[in-house]
Formats: C-alpha cells, structure tokens, sequence
C-alpha cells in the first residue's frame, strides 16, 4: 500500500520521497565530517596555553616516592606563582616503553610536553634527533650550577659542546654480599676484593662450604636487558682498561683483550655453577628475583649490583626488610688485576630537559631550577634512595644519616664510568648481551663469541670501528 | 513533502533541470550520502597503511637521527640477507603451524565432534572450561603459563610428585611453550567454528552414509569433513591470521628469549623499531608479515576450494 503510493508519488513529482531523504542526510552527514575533521585538526593543544607548564615522567609501578616529589613540588611552584599550573603526565611503563613513548610525543609540537624526565642512556640519540633545546644560556646565568658535580654537568652534554639537561641524580654499582652467609663460609665481615680472582675464590669457597646458596650473581644475557650490559659486562670490562668507545676518536671498539677477560670471567662463573643457573638468569624478571626474594631470603651471598636496590627493602616498598642494614656488606667492583685505580663503578642516572616542540620552555626553566635546588634534591635522594648530583647534596648530614650505603656508594662517584649512550648504544648493547648469553649457555665459546660480537659491531656501527690498541 | 515536490515540478526551471541531470552526475549525486564513510575510511585506515608501506621503504628513526630518507628497498634486502630475520621467519612458522594449523585446528575440530556426541551436562562443563581459557587475557595467560612452566613452577612440583624429572621447557626449547600456551588460549575459538559447523550437517546423510555401510572413521572423512570444508578454510584463515600476530602471549612468557628462541616475526619487529629505534626497519618487517599471512591465506583458498559445494 506504501509502496504504490510512493510510485504514484514518483510518477506524478519525478522525485522519490527517499532520494529527497537521503538528499538531506547526505548534507546534514557531510557537514558532520567536515566539522570532525576540522575539530581533530586544531583541537589538540596539548597543554600550549601559556599559563600551563606539563611535566611527563616516568611512574614505575607501585613506587610512589616520584609521584609525591614532584606533586608537592607543584603545590609550590602554583603558591609562588599565582595563575600558572603544573600539569603533571605520569607515564606508566617499563624504561624502553617510556621513552619510546615520550619519543613519540616530542615529535610534535601538539603532543610535546614543557618539561621530560630523560634517562641518561637515551639523552644523546634524542638530542642528535633534535627533540631537545640546548640549555647553556640558562645554567651560565643560574648560580646553583657550580654545585653540581663535574661528572654531573657532562651527564646532559651532547658531542656538540651544548648542555641539554639538568640531572636530578645518579645511581653507582658494586658488589653486595650477606655477612651471615660469609661467616658460615669463614669469610671476613669486613670483605673487600682486590682482583677478579678474589671474588671468584670467595664464590668457590661458599659453593664448597655453604650448599643450597647461589655464591655469586652477576647479570648476563639478554633477558634482563641492559642490566647485563652495564650492571654486568661493562663493570668488568671497565676494569681492563679497554673500552666499548674511544671517545677522541669516536670509534667504537673491536677485538680488544679486555673484551675476551671479560667474557671469560662470565663464563667461568656460569661453567664453574659458581652463579644462577642459566635458566634463572634468564628469566626476564631475575633482576626483581634477585633483589626482591633471593637477597632478602638469604639464598644467595654474592650480587654485583646497583646502588639503589636497598630501596625495595625499606619500610612501604615491594619488599620491606628492616634486618637488611645488618645483614648485608658493600665493596667496590676491584679492577681485573688490581690496577689502579683499584676499583670501578658504572653510572646511570635522570635528567631533566625541555623539548624544542616545547610551548612554554621559560616556564618549564623555572620549575626545573625549584625541583634542582639544594632542599629539593636532598629530599629526593632520599626518597629514591639516588647519589646525590650537588656536592652540597652529597655532604648533607641528613642525607648521610638517611641510609647506611649512601656514604659508600656516593664515594664510589670518583671511579665511576658512563655508558657510551649514543645513537647506536642499545643495538651494541644487545649485541653485548647475545655475547654473553651465548658463553653462559655454552652455545659458543669465550673466541667465537667475541669474533661475532665485531661482526655485528660492523654492521651496526659501519666504518665507525677500531681495532682495540695492542690487539 | 509532496506539495514541495510537486512545487518544483510545476515551476519553469524544471524542465532544463532535468535535462542537466546527465548519467554521470546522477551517479555522483546518489554516492553523496556514502562520502562521509568514504572520508573516514580514507582518514583513518587508507590513510595509516599508506604511511605505514611509505615508512617501510625510509630510514625513519624514532631518535638518533633528525631527518629521514627515502632507501628505496633497502631495509627489505637488509631483512632477507639477515641471519636474525631467517631465524625468527621460522620461528614464527613454526609457531603457527604447531599452535595454530595443528594444535587449535585439529583439537578444536576433536572438541567439536566429541561435543556433540555428549550429553547436555558434559557439553556445557567443556564448553564453559574451553572457553574460560579464550576469555582470560592474553597477558593473564602468558603469567599462568610462565608459572606453570617454570622452573619452581607448578608443573614440576606435579611431576616430582609422581617421581618424574622435572622439566625445563621455558629454557630448553621456548617455542615449543609457548606454542602449547598458544594452543589453550586459542582452541576455543576453532571449537566454537567447528560447532557451529557441525550443527548444520543434516543428520539424514551421515545416517545415509551409516546406511551404506561406512564406519565412523569413513563416515567423519568421507562426509562429516567435506561438508564443513568451507568452514575450516575460513577458521584455518582466521586462527593463522591471529597467530601471525600473536605478540603478547610470547612477550609475557619469554620476552623472545632465551636466545631469541622464541622472537617471532612481531617480536623481532618491536625489538627493532621501539628498542633500536628503526622505525623504517621495524615498518618493513611488518609488511613483510602480513605478506605471509597473504601466502598462508592464498594457499588455504587454493587447497580448499571454499568457491564450490555446500557448506
């Protein structure tokens, strides 16, 4: 019935009641779109407003103690400046995912923050990208500067001169042992190695006299990622007097000896079972194994490792262990044979940095120098369990009453080395990490490992490689 | 609305009106009302694949470098000449040909047909068990199964129970736990195709069958199977596409390790272009994986014949 009504519609109009409809539709849809697209265009600011600084940094878990810095840092900063508001962009992932996220962001200028928690590991890749805005002018005309410490100053310095960010701490790494395990095996409280063969002999004595105990833990392979490569690999190979780069000439290193030792130390500790089972080294989660369950169980008496992971043993954190300052002794990583200096330490450590895409960079300056200062950061070391960047930091009494390893661990801040973080680093990383994977594993041994590590160093670094002087 | 039209009509420009009215124009006139999904499409999907083949053939870097340029095809040689590349290529077929062509297919169809063979109370406890394991997310999944395989885990603290060696599977040979991860999570899916499937096979020419002497092996083989044949191509496709893909699973369980034996093709790729940053590279691998998923789709079309016979 309708439908013969519309028919005799159309016969007498020539136009159909539903063409017309549609007609209509089609206007009101693509005005819509139009209207869509114009909105996705210009809509997003991300936070450009000139009266709005936003912060992104890295939240990692559970761990409040970032979280609470900086929000009262941003109560202060809105009470000292009336009308400006700290936007504040937590970002919760593991390291990689956080900076290729943040990456990602700096790209635009509609997405990028005022202000980014930049690891030291990333910072040089990201400047040769030209994500971040050279500094020098601000820090010449800011007299804190002089405080921090001369290593510090170069932890944002980029192969061009220019200084890109301010860094708000550092962390330094060395052997943690368990007393009481040491005194069942007869070996001294007060226990100090001098060479690589000092604590390979304090392993084997433990195997020997305490069973059911990892002796010796040093992180190795690829699961773990970089703490392999700098917890592990680099703080032997830094102790040979080889290297990973030759600064001066900008190369990267091929076929050093120091490179072999230290492969062959890693494969001593795992052939010897002197350590974990390859199985539990690679467990992606051993690094948390190690200082969340085995140290604080007692199971294993040895760990080469950072400064920071007594910070998991206090009160309120991932596992509270109150007898941990009793129980557990600190030494310096020796040297291979004792060389001088005698010990070594390898660094790490965040920054601070503003964007170039950044809207409101002198804002985010001024939040930068509040969150740098003296007060400031002896409240954050403490908090987050860091080495201090300010000298003034480093000798506050507070501070070294706060934690009984700050003292040892800041002082190992003279010998302590950097990663070559440049561009390539984390792919030479990786390649360090297979190198040593496959001598723990036994799939290649100690030669054949380092002979594939230069021929992927090729491919990766091109012409920028070097023959190690003295090979 | 009829008085409007019939106003038009009766007014002079209608005439030379309609005369302008060509074919052409009449054509694009009625695909109006399509532009708005047609921008969308072009916006948000046309729009991130172009970028995406246009990314593969640059040396596009997340960080290290400030500019990009074209490498022509660079990264694809680059791939294929790589022993890493060879390495995780098979790795991932393997991975879909254990877990997904043998494991979810061939246990899904074996659930299936059981299920209809049992009664009402059992079908609903497998169905409902089966499926728990298809609902649990992948990430939940990939930390039962860490737990179950690993080396305090709870497989075996089972098998030093009953007086068996306890196993190492996470270690010794990756890819073949997570394939049977894979293989729990995924079966329901082929199970519930395959139910489906069954349930319109007319019981009257399976009994034609039994009739004319077939037993029940002849009988699945002969008739059961190539009457749902359209079916397993379409899930065959399907599950293959989803284990191509699979990432989570694998991430959770082994990160790709140990010694990358267990880095599938969209593993590898992740590494490169979020880890290394070589987001030409990275986008170029992943081209590269959706070409295998095309193989694996043309040759199921193929050998299955989905154009003819009943479903």
């Amino acid at each position: 019935m309708e439908n013969q009504t519309e028919q005799a519609e159309r016969r007498r109009t020539g136009v159909s009641r539903r063409v017309l409809t549609r007609r209509v539709l089609a206007t009101v849809l693509t005005g819509l779109v139009v209207a869509t697209v114009a909105a996705c265009g210009g809509g997003d600011s991300g936070g450009a407003s000139a009266s709005t600084i936003s912060v992104t940094y890295k939240q990692t878990g559970g761990d409040p103690s970032q979280k609470d810095f900086l929000a009262a840092a941003k109560a202060e900063f809105e009470r000292a400046n009336p009308g400006i508001t700290v936007n504040l962009q937590p970002i919760t992932a593991a390291d990689s995912d956080y900076l290729t996220r943040l990456q990602l962001q700096m790209r635009s200028p509609r997405t990028s923050p005022d202000l980014v928690y930049e690891d030291t590991f990333q910072i040089n890749s990201d400047i040769e990208a030209g994500y971040l805005r050279p500094l020098d002018d601000q820090l010449n005309a800011w007299p804190d500067w002089k405080q921090f410490s001369e290593t510090a100053r170069g932890a944002g310095k980029a192969l061009d001169g220019k200084t890109y960010a301010v860094p708000d701490g550092t962390d330094t790494r060395g052997i943690w042992f368990n007393k009481e395990i040491f005194a069942k095996a007869g070996l001294p409280a007060d226990w100090q190695p001098k060479t690589w063969d000092d604590i390979l002999s304090a392993a084997r004595t433990i195997k020997a006299r305490v069973p059911g105990v990892i002796p010796f833990n040093i992180f190795s392979g690829k699961a773990v990622g970089e703490a392999a490569s700098i917890q592990g690999f680099q703080m032997l190979l830094n102790g040979t007097g080889d290297t990973l780069y030759d600064i001066p000439q900008r190369k990267w290193v091929l076929g050093s000896k120091g490179f072999s030792d230290s492969l062959q130390f890693v494969k001593t500790v795992y052939t010897e079972q002197l350590g974990p089972t390859p199985a539990q080294s690679l467990d992606p989660n051993f690094q948390y194994v190690v200082s969340q369950q085995l140290l604080p169980k007692g199971q294993l008496a040895i760990d080469l490792d950072g400064s920071w992971i007594s910070h998991h043993w206090l009160p309120g954190n991932a596992s509270p262990w109150p007898q941990w300052s009793t129980v557990m002794g600190t030494a310096a990583m020796p040297t291979q044979n004792g060389q001088a200096p005698g010990r070594i330490s390898m660094s790490g450590g965040w920054t601070w940095a503003i964007p170039k895409n950044a809207a409101n960079p002198d804002r985010a300056w001024d939040f930068v120098k509040l969150i740098s200062d003296r007060d400031h950061q002896v409240k954050f070391s403490i908090v987050n369990t860091q080495i201090p960047v300010r000298t003034d930091v480093a000798s506050d009494p507070k501070y070294l009453a706060a934690n009984p390893t700050n003292e040892f661990f800041a002082s190992l801040v003279p010998v302590t080395h950097y990663r070559p973080a440049y561009a390539l680093y984390p792919r030479v990383s990786s390649e360090i990490q297979v190198a040593m994977e496959s001598v723990m594993t036994g799939t290649a041994d100690v030669a054949g490992a380092a002979k594939n590590y230069d021929e992927q160093l090729r491919t990766i670094a091109g012409d920028a490689v070097m023959t190690a002087a003295g090979s | 609305m009829t008085t409007l039209a019939v106003d038009r009509r009766g007014g002079a420009p209608a005439g030379p009106s309609d005369a302008r009215r060509n074919p052409t124009s009449v054509t694009l006139l009625r695909g109006m009302p399509l532009a708005p999904a047609v921008v969308l499409l072009l916006v948000f999907l046309a729009g991130p694949i172009l970028y995406c083949i246009w990314s593969a053939f640059t040396d596009m870097a997340l960080t290290g470098a400030s500019g990009y340029s074209f490498v022509g095809f660079e990264n694809f040689t680059r791939a294929f000449s790589s022993a890493e590349f060879g390495q995780s290529a098979l790795y991932t077929v393997v991975f879909t040909v254990v877990s997904a062509i043998i494991g979810q297919n061939v246990l899904g169809m074996a659930l299936a047909l059981l299920m209809r063979a049992g009664n009402r109370v059992v079908r609903a406890i497998v169905s409902a068990i089966v499926i728990g394991a298809w609902v649990v997310p992948e990430v939940v999944a990939g930390y039962l199964w860490t737990a179950f395989f690993g080396v305090d885990g709870s497989l075996n603290h089972f098998l030093g129970a009953i007086g068996l060696p306890a196993q190492d599977l996470l270690y010794s040979a990756p890819i073949v736990a997570v394939s049977i991860a894979n293989i729990w999570r995924g079966t329901a899916f082929s199970m519930l195709v395959y139910s489906a499937a069954l349930s319109e096979v007319p019981k009257e020419i399976e009994e034609a069958a039994v009739v004319d002497g077939a037993g029940t092996w002849r009988k699945l083989v002969s008739v059961t199977l190539p009457m749902v044949r359209r079916s397993i191509s379409t899930n065959l496709m399907l599950i293959t596409l989803q284990t191509l893909s699979v990432f989570g699973l694998i991430w959770t369980m082994t990160k790709g390790g140990p010694s990358n034996k267990s880095e599938t093709l969209p593993l590898y790729a992740y590494e490169q272009a979020f880890q290394f940053s070589q987001l030409g590279y990275g986008t170029a691998l992943a081209l590269i994986l959706l070409l295998i998923g095309g193989i694996f789709s043309l040759i199921y079309l193929r050998t299955l014949r989905v154009g003819d016979g009943p479903a």
